[in-house]
């Protein structure tokens, strides 16, 4: 199996903070990978880095075998890394319809002016991804009026125009009321299965969702991974339970 | 050395002059981050009712020194009449909007004002000159100057210290500077921003026709004065950094002594040199020599 | 991936200029041909004088759906002006379509330089930087004897196709040239607003980092359209100076620039018509007042500005375009 995403011995620190610390992670095609840890464990350090807006002071980080390490964002984009934020990052004054076409947009190759935005071919392809999102019904609807969740899923479809070869969602279920979240990692996983082989690094809180959804847990403290494995496994071993889930008591 | 000394003399005089222009405009940006086009036309409506007023002084063979009062009443008088209505009647609808609106709303006051300033005093150039001879002459080394010339860097100096002191030293003056920090945060300790806002507007106006009413000697008062008076001001801003007082000065000493030197070394460069120094200040330093605010986004 | 949805996916992308807009340009054009031909010379001067501004303020509409707004187009309209009259004079390149495209080079190639900087800056520094740009060139025009100095130059009748455009037939004819420039470069900002880089534009006047976390260099974008703004306000320098026969540096004033803005404000950013029509209101108003009111014209304008910014705040474009949402 061909790992899409590689890190090998990544640090990164900010002064006397480490931010990140010995990261050694492989992610293949398909896989399912919750990230945990709690507020400034290292999990959107992590995030940050493989989308270039950070860069490690050491080690290397490889997607689909190129090295990516020293990489621009805009370049890192391009070459199929792709991801949703934690407050929805939208055009508010746009309708739903345009915003994904702005992400096609984005995306197009050089010939920026020979087809016009709103070509039918790239209108269809928006309404093809607003459908598996549930979206479609909002298409004309101005996004600054949308309703929070309907805007956090908006932000995936939008990254997935991409084609992406390696998926990151940061806190996908957050802000969101909470009878609503479970629909929403649904509607948000079963969109997915359209591209069964990209794989997905989400940044989770809740602890329920990860065990649902995830294939793969990893979780971080102080800048270190203490936990790689299956969901079960991981969140059943002493140290997760001490500095993620809090079920232990620390000294 | 003598021209060195004329050079340096004339450069702070006119840096008096632009400092005593772009106090207003700094003052009103900083506080209500309003870049005020029309602060051009206060200048103007200053020296005209300057004109006005010291007119009607001398017409009613007032000793000459009255002049000096008619002017500061003129200015006070211009304030008063405008400063509120504009402030509660116009602008404050547009609190919140895009700053750049608002510049544009600033330019759509300018251009009413333009029209109304004629209307009222109508076209033809005011010659104020009387109180000019006020201060006599001074001489230094060879040349002889006006004493107005350096009355006004004296008032110059006066206005910048009392500004400073009022903001830094008054009580009221804190809360000025609490609101130019942030609005929102002072507004959530109790204070009334709504009020500062307009303080801090009348304030500037006042300032713009102080310096248009005391300046009215030097100058012919005709329409298309507040035009240059724009840009004079805007540069020395920008130069100094938006909203701050001592940029402020260091920004008039820098454009009047650019200006002095272009006058008596390349005449030619005069126009050009102003706007060059604010453009290169803009493109090495947008924020201005004394500014923390980011202007460029990547 | 499953893909239609529509059965049509597979159909041909349509060209960007429906027939029906074609159709529209093609038959406006030749109503104001007609209309120009009966109607008095001061009004096809006064259309032309304004087809020529609008051009300056659509440059302006494309940065103002970027998000930015530029207080120194005069200094491109200027550009275009002084290009037009140096060719004329100088090389003695006398063809008026020739001189407007020129016109249109010269000014793009002012820009060039200024592009890259001026693309990283946004609100109330892009605004100052762009007019103390235009300010300086104003300065350099004043003083600058090669460049005619503070009176700026004078230029003779052109031609069009060999032929001098003198007289009262010769006016007409500039005038056609004029308005056909106007609709010809209308339907290509149509062309530009509808492109994928149209769109991306708005989006990052909403929302920069995303546009970036998508993919775009927005500093790219701003750049490429300012150069496209630089353009249109150089055809439109030469345009008008074609028709006025004179330029001068009062045409990089910031004053001047103003009353661009001011035409690109009222018209909105969701129409091109609309600047034509705005344009053209502007002119009518400029012109009744200096004749009657010449004390009042600029009141009136402020006046109108306030009103619009207040209760149009897209422009009069709106008016007609509600249900669009470009």
């Amino acid at each position: 199996m061909k790992a899409i995403l590689e890190a090998n011995g990544v640090a990164k620190r900010f002064g006397a903070v480490v931010a990140a610390s010995d990261i050694n992670v492989k992610v293949g095609p398909g896989e399912r990978v919750g990230l945990i840890g709690s507020n400034g464990a290292g999990k959107t350090t992590f995030v940050n880095m493989i989308t270039g807006y950070l860069k490690p002071d050491e080690g290397q980080i490889k997607l689909a075998g190129t090295d990516i390490t020293r990489m621009k964002p805009r370049a890192i984009s391009a070459l199929g890394v792709a991801r949703s934020f934690q407050i929805p990052q939208l055009f508010g004054d746009l309708s739903v319809i345009d915003n994904m076409l702005v992400a096609l947009a984005c995306h197009a190759s050089r010939s920026g002016f020979l087809r016009p935005a709103r070509d039918p071919l790239a209108v269809d392809q928006a309404e093809e991804l607003l459908q598996r999102f549930r979206l479609h019904h909002h298409r004309s609807r101005r996004v600054g009026e949308l309703p929070g969740g309907v805007r956090k899923l908006l932000d995936i479809a939008m990254a997935l125009t991409a084609r992406p070869k390696l998926l990151l969602l940061d806190e996908p279920t957050s802000a969101v009321a909470a009878d609503e979240k479970f629909q929403m990692m649904e509607t948000i996983m079963s969109a997915l299965k359209e591209d069964p082989d990209t794989p997905v690094l989400f940044v989770e809180h809740d602890m329920e969702i990860i065990e649902r959804h995830a294939t793969r847990v990893i979780a971080f403290y102080s800048g270190r991974i203490i936990a790689d494995d299956a969901p079960q496994a991981a969140l059943a071993q002493d140290d997760v339970r001490r500095y993620v889930t809090g079920e232990l008591a620390t000294e | 050395m003598d021209n060195l000394l004329t050079l340096l003399i004339d450069g702070l005089n006119y840096a008096s002059w632009l400092f005593m222009v772009a106090l207003g405009l700094t003052l009103v940006f900083g506080v209500l981050k309003i870049l005020n086009i029309a602060h051009g036309s206060f200048y103007a409506l200053g020296a005209y009712a300057a004109a006005s007023f010291v007119g009607w002084a001398a017409s009613m063979k007032f000793a000459p020194w009255m002049s000096l009062v008619a002017m500061l009443l003129a200015a006070v008088a211009v304030a008063v009449a405008i400063a509120p209505v504009t402030e509660r009647g116009l602008l404050r609808f547009f609190y919140g909007r895009d700053e750049v609106l608002l510049v544009l709303v600033t330019y759509a006051l300018f251009l009413v004002m333009e029209d109304l300033t004629k209307l009222i005093w109508g076209a033809n150039p005011y010659f104020v000159s009387e109180p000019y001879g006020l201060f006599g002459s001074v001489d230094l080394g060879q040349m002889s100057y006006v004493g107005y010339d350096f009355a006004l860097v004296g008032l110059a100096v006066v206005s910048g210290l009392a500004t400073w002191w009022a903001l830094n030293r008054t009580r009221q003056g804190k809360i000025v500077l609490a609101v130019i920090h942030s609005a929102e945060m002072a507004s959530s300790m109790g204070v009334n921003v709504s009020r500062v806002y307009t303080l801090a507007f009348g304030a500037g106006v006042f300032l713009a026709a102080v310096a248009g009413a005391f300046t009215a000697p030097m100058i012919s008062v005709q329409p298309g004065v507040s035009v240059g008076v724009v840009v004079l001001s805007f540069a020395v801003v920008i130069i100094g950094g938006l909203g701050s007082i001592e940029g402020a000065a260091i920004g008039a000493l820098l454009v009047g002594l650019a200006r002095s030197v272009a006058v008596h070394m390349a005449p030619s460069a005069e126009l050009f040199v102003i706007y060059a120094v604010m453009a290169v200040v803009l493109v090495f330093r947008p924020e201005g020599l004394f500014q923390r605010i980011q202007a460029r986004k990547i | 991936m499953n893909t239609t949805i529509n059965a049509n996916a597979s159909r041909q992308a349509p060209a960007f200029l429906s027939p029906r807009v074609l159709a529209y340009a093609v038959g406006t054009f030749a109503l104001l041909a007609v209309a120009g031909f009966h109607a008095p010379t001061w009004l096809t001067y006064l259309i032309t004088i304004a087809a020529g501004n609008a051009l300056v303020s659509i440059g302006i509409v494309g940065l103002m759906r970027g998000g930015v707004v530029s207080f120194g187009q005069g200094m491109f309209f200027a550009a275009g002006g002084y290009g037009a009259v140096l060719l004329f004079t100088r090389f003695g390149w006398t063809d008026a379509l020739v001189l407007s495209i020129a016109g249109g080079g010269v000014a793009l190639l002012l820009a060039l330089p200024f592009a890259p900087l001026l693309a990283r800056y946004r609100g109330i520094f892009f605004a100052t930087l762009t007019l103390a740009l235009s300010m300086v060139t104003y300065g350099v025009l004043m003083k600058v004897p090669e460049l005619g100095g503070s009176d700026g130059f004078s230029i003779g009748r052109p031609t069009l196709l060999g032929e001098r455009l003198d007289g009262a037939s010769g006016s007409y004819r500039l005038y056609l040239l004029t308005i056909a420039f106007a609709l010809g470069m209308g339907l290509l900002a149509r062309v530009n607003f509808d492109s994928p880089n149209g769109l991306v534009t708005l989006a990052a006047r909403d929302n920069e980092l995303r546009v970036e976390y998508l993919g775009t260099s927005v500093r790219r974008l701003m750049g490429v359209n300012f150069l496209l703004a630089a353009f249109c306000g150089g055809v439109g320098g030469a345009l008008v100076v074609i028709s006025l026969g004179h330029v001068e540096p009062g045409f990089s004033y910031w004053t001047t620039s103003g009353e661009f803005v001011f035409v690109a404000i009222l018209a909105g950013y969701r129409s091109i018509p609309a600047v034509f029509v705005a344009s053209v209101m502007l002119e009518i108003v400029r012109s009744f007042s200096s004749a009657y009111f010449p004390n009042t014209w600029q009141l009136a304008l402020g006046l109108f500005l306030l009103l619009i910014i207040r209760f149009l705040p897209r422009g009069i474009g709106s008016l007609w375009n509600r249900e669009e949402r470009k």
